[in-house]
């Protein structure tokens, strides 16, 4: 079937193809997770269950979290497995279908970048400015950090600064492609960029913090958890992008192109 | 040069932009439904709960740590 010149991408094929590399950048999440940030993991749930052992100062938090521990309504085996595997599917399946629908809007929208480019684009935009802004502003604590007092507060937080920062970036976007009309793509991105990273900062420096982290709370395995949190978000987001981005390069071949495009 | 570029080229067109008039139904239902998943894997039975009990929170607890969502 011969296509038109203003043939356009099929939504629902991008969306199909987003959905098997979310599947897939899940299992890759899983992995990485698996191997560096179990450890991290369990070595903080033993020092959140024997409290007593180690030091004097969390006496105020540790009665509470000890209940928590020996509740046990999921054992430790299935959570840092299926438990863990279901959790990046789930997430990673949730990411790949928005990050297909951010390419559906963003392609032939960013400058006269090429389609594997828009991928290149959405991949370390997405990645930035929803795993590693949000990551900078309020680090992720591994448990027996955080006091349950605050949960509410720390998780409305947390989700607003992830959906601030998207938004943020989407306006940063539409504007840079508004002062490249003025002024030349690279001033352009430069201001937009800078623009978006101010608000940023102002933002961090106004929304409330919180220092919850233990004093005997050893400072090498809270540097090591938060690492393992970034690489895994990391490789979710490189996973997704790589397979996406190969998904549709074999999908825009002559041979299979019908199925990737309409009339437009 | 003329040559070059021609040879650079690709064979066959590439699609022009999606009318957003075509993205916007998916991005509302999809845009919905992976907001769900979302909640479910950072915050159900954390700081608010529409399922009674522990388990969801449970077994997603060490996703939810690893993936930078605040857990307990």
């Amino acid at each position: 079937m011969p296509l038109s010149d203003d043939a356009t991408f099929s939504v629902r094929a991008l969306l199909v193809r987003g959905l098997i590399a979310g599947i897939v950048g899940g299992l890759l999440a899983f992995g990485f997770a698996a191997v560096f940030g179990e450890p991290s993991v369990e070595r903080a749930i033993g020092l959140e269950s024997a409290p007593a052992a180690h030091d004097h100062g969390d006496h105020a938090t540790a009665p509470a979290e000890h209940e928590h521990a020996e509740e046990e309504v999921v054992s430790r085996g299935v959570q840092r497995t299926l438990g863990l595997a279901t959790a990046t599917g789930a997430y990673g399946l949730a990411l790949g279908g928005l990050f297909a629908l951010a390419f559906a809007v963003a392609y032939g929208r960013i400058g006269r970048l090429s389609p594997r480019g828009t991928v290149v684009a959405v991949g370390v935009g997405g990645f930035v400015a929803a795993s590693l802004v949000p990551f900078l502003v309020y680090p992720p604590n591994p448990p027996a950090v955080g006091s349950p007092g605050t949960i509410g507060e720390r998780t409305g937080l947390a989700f607003g600064m992830i959906g601030l920062s998207v938004l943020l970036a989407v306006l940063s976007v539409y504007c840079g492609r508004k002062l490249a009309a003025r002024f030349d793509g690279w001033v352009a991105t430069l201001l937009a960029g800078v623009g978006y990273v101010i608000v940023i900062g102002v933002l961090a420096a106004v929304l409330p913090g919180f220092d919850e982290v233990p004093p005997s709370f050893p400072a090498s395995l809270l540097w090591d958890f938060r690492l393992a949190s970034l690489g895994t978000q990391l490789t979710l987001w490189a996973g997704i992008s790589l397979v996406f981005g190969v998904l549709l390069e074999r999908g825009l071949r002559r041979e299979s192109r019908s199925l990737m495009v309409t009339a437009g | 040069m003329s040559v070059s570029t021609s040879v650079s080229q690709p064979a066959v067109p590439l699609p022009v932009a999606v009318p957003l008039r075509a993205a916007l139904p998916w991005a509302i239902f999809a845009g919905v439904l992976m907001l769900l998943v979302t909640y479910f894997v950072g915050a159900e039975q954390g700081a608010v709960s529409l399922v009674s009990g522990e388990w969801v929170h449970e077994f997603v607890h060490d996703g939810r740590h690893l993936l930078g969502f605040p857990c307990h």
